[in-house]
């Protein structure tokens, strides 16, 4: 073998932060594509003379998917505390944000349900129904993957891995790309009808 | 290393330890050391090789006589889908990525890859997706295939297939950037290794593009089938994963590895190291016109156009599908650089399988540039099919030279290189043979994906030399895959550094332990183990 100079055990380069933030980069240009391709079928139907586009019977529940947006504010703020609590080894305080965060991800997860029921669409009843459920459906499994990322963390966290940080830090940025998708979906879809 | 890397020593030797073929068996199916993970891609994706060369020889057959009756002809799409997407999906990005899984994490000098159970859960997502992609297309299912059942299973089988290419994608991409050895900068990192680093990246950002559009078609196909035109509308809207200049992505390793063996066979320091990067990164640039599901054509009579429409039409074209194309001109260049005399490299199967799979990816990017001409009028004919087998197969030469590289750091062996060099030109020829002749049957008119056609010119003489190079090309790589199979079984041992290898992967012993380094280097430079060799002058080399 080589005789290269040996070096000490090299410092942790926040290899779940840079991974975390390579797979949120994959996962806007997924949800973005999904959001492009809804906007695009609705402009070419719009297009056409008397084509429908959303059916006329079904209201969107404004009030709740105002609120989901609203929603990731305070989701926004309790992941940022997170990582503000862990950096000073507030351990009950990491808890306690985290905790908070599931709590209102399960509160978004209802809401986005409590849409689907008040719409009342058939999935099989026409382009806009499939591609809703389509849309909306992939941003309910990226919610789920959310609140079992955030109970992995604070089980850890809370396990007696205080001193990994790091994975509070990929939490927060997997919040924070969940609520640009929303944002994006929100305005494409309940807003601009 | 973070608290969520395995430790590897442990990992390791399970699979040493372990006594009865049940207990190697899980020890390979949880294993987390990435060279095992690269070697399950490797081998599963060269079997996937030869199953595509016979369907593609099959269909080569099939085209010598436009009124033959060899093949069903309700059987024609789905061997036409099979061939597509098990050549891109099933060989190209797998092999590829395999290669880097297995020898980045060495050249970067670390212990372990980023993320290994992510690679895994990615190779079995991979392989299990690929199965049932092609028990769904044999089933009648696929790309305007005729059960809805087995259409549904081919796009839920092939949503997986992409997952598993991007989870490992992303742990290749993370390793790269964060367990780089002490010292080693980016401008250090192993050409190779950057290479594997932006294709990672460029298929990061590519794939979720095709994952949302395989969602949107499966969601449609399963209950409304009133969007996407159903069966028959798949192809359309994923056919970009699997054309120009989407396939440059896929096959962007090449370039790192034919600079890199041009770098050992040279035994001098690469010039112009920052120019090489750049061009490597300028072939991801192919992401472009797949993020955007775009093909650029320049329209006929463009020259005559007005300014504007001019600028209009010129410019996608030029940044979609252009500029990617300008990435192998500057590598080569920078290659021809290093070979400039009186430097005389030497003639090992790596070197000749990186000059020429490199040459054979180009040939098939400044393929696509000609197809994208509208005066040229080669939409709809099997010139694409001609450029898509090119850069395919140009990545299988390739592999076939790395294999016998790194084989040593694989499996602590070496494949004879006297004769693995005739296996790398036979791979050539099968790859011009397969290939060429397709470029010359577009130019006569010879449309896509069809077996019933009639077209002055000797059609069959075309057909019958694609289709030998194709059968050609799977003999080649059954051959290969025997002999790698008998080094493996009794072959040579390897020396640690058999080859007088440049980078961190010749300074570990060979095969690797299972953490592949009993220590970390400070690195001071790119080439570190040409630092601890005598300076070769043309006069040391006269008297070697």
């Amino acid at each position: 073998m080589h005789a290269l100079p040996p070096a000490p055990t090299p410092a942790p380069r926040r290899q779940l932060f840079v991974g975390t933030s390579l797979a949120c980069a994959a996962g806007l240009l997924l949800y973005g594509t999904m959001i492009a391709m809804f906007v695009r079928f609705r402009k070419t139907t719009l297009a056409v003379p008397d084509s429908v586009w959303k059916p006329a019977k079904s209201v969107v529940p404004e009030v709740a998917t105002n609120i989901m947006l609203i929603s990731f504010l305070a989701i926004y703020v309790f992941v940022q505390w997170a990582v503000y609590a862990a950096r000073r080894d507030h351990k009950s305080y990491v808890g306690l944000s985290i905790g908070l965060t599931v709590v209102v991800a399960i509160a978004v997860i209802n809401a986005q349900a409590f849409t689907w029921f008040q719409m009342n669409l058939g999935v099989r009843d026409g382009t806009y129904q499939t591609l809703f459920y389509a849309v909306t459906g992939t941003f309910l499994v990226l919610m789920i993957i959310g609140v079992v990322f955030s109970l992995v963390t604070v089980f850890r966290y809370l396990g007696g891995r205080t001193k990994d940080r790091e994975i509070v830090t990929a939490h927060a940025i997997y919040w924070y790309f969940v609520g640009a998708a929303y944002v994006a979906l929100w305005f494409a879809v309940y807003v601009t009808k | 290393m973070t608290t969520i890397d395995p430790h590897l020593a442990t990992a390791g030797t399970a699979g040493d330890r372990a006594d009865g073929v049940l207990s190697s068996l899980a020890a390979w199916i949880t294993t987390s050391d990435h060279k095992k993970i690269g070697r399950l891609y490797i081998g599963a994706s060269l079997v996937a090789l030869l199953a595509v060369a016979a369907v593609a020889a099959l269909l080569g057959i099939e085209r010598i006589d436009a009124t033959s009756d060899f093949i069903d002809s309700g059987a024609m799409p789905q061997l036409f889908s099979l061939y597509r997407v098990v050549l891109t999906f099933g060989v190209v990005a797998p092999l590829g990525l395999g290669l880097a899984v297995a020898v980045v994490p060495l050249q970067l000098g670390a212990r372990a890859l980023a993320f290994p159970r992510l690679a895994l859960a990615g190779f079995w997502a991979w392989l299990l997706g690929m199965v049932l992609v092609i028990v769904s297309i044999a089933l009648n299912g696929g790309p305007g295939g005729g059960d809805p059942e087995m259409v549904d299973l081919f796009l839920v089988a092939h949503i997986a297939v992409v997952l598993g290419l991007i989870a490992t994608a992303g742990a290749v991409a993370t390793s790269v950037l964060t367990t780089r050895a002490p010292g080693m900068n980016m401008r250090r990192v192993p050409l190779f290794a950057w290479g594997a680093l932006i294709g990672s990246l460029a298929m990061l950002l590519l794939l979720p593009v095709l994952v949302a559009t395989l969602v949107m078609v499966a969601v449609d196909h399963r209950y409304g089938r009133n969007t996407f035109g159903g069966n028959t509308g798949i192809a359309d809207w994923v056919g970009f994963a699997f054309t120009q200049p989407a396939t440059f992505v896929y096959a962007l390793p090449v370039f790192g590895f034919a600079a890199e063996a041009v770098a050992t066979a040279t035994r001098n320091r690469f010039p112009l190291r920052g120019v090489a990067f750049t061009g490597i990164a300028l072939v991801g640039t192919g992401l472009f016109a797949g993020v955007t599901q775009t093909q650029a054509s320049l329209p006929r009579d463009v020259l005559h156009q007005s300014f504007g429409d001019f600028l209009t039409d010129v410019l996608p074209f030029l940044l979609l599908e252009a500029l990617p194309v300008l990435g192998p001109v500057v590598l080569l260049g920078v290659i021809g650089l290093a070979l400039k005399p009186p430097t005389r490299p030497r003639l090992s199967a790596a070197f000749v399988a990186g000059i020429l799979g490199a040459g054979m990816v180009f040939t098939g990017m400044a393929g696509n540039l000609v197809y994208q001409v509208g005066d040229a009028q080669l939409a709809g004919t099997v010139f694409e099919e001609g450029a898509w087998l090119y850069i395919s197969y140009g990545l299988v030469i390739a592999a076939l030279g790395a294999l016998t590289y790194w084989g040593p750091k694989l499996w602590g062996r070496r494949i004879d290189d006297k004769k693995s060099l005739p296996l790398v030109g036979l791979a050539f020829i099968a790859t011009v043979l397969a290939a060429l002749p397709l470029y010359i049957a577009g130019f006569a008119k010879q449309p896509a994906g069809a077996t019933q056609f009639d077209y002055s010119g000797p059609q069959n003489l075309w057909n019958t030399l694609s289709a030998g190079g194709h059968l050609l090309m799977l003999v080649t790589v059954l051959a290969f895959i025997g002999l790698a199979v008998s080094s493996f079984r009794k072959g040579d041992h390897a020396g640690d550094d058999p080859f007088d290898g440049q980078t961190l992967e010749w300074a570990t012993t060979s095969p690797p332990p299972a953490d592949n380094f009993a220590e970390v280097f400070v690195i001071s430079s790119p080439e570190p183990l040409l630092d601890l060799k005598p300076v070769r002058t043309a006069a040391s080399e006269g008297t070697a």
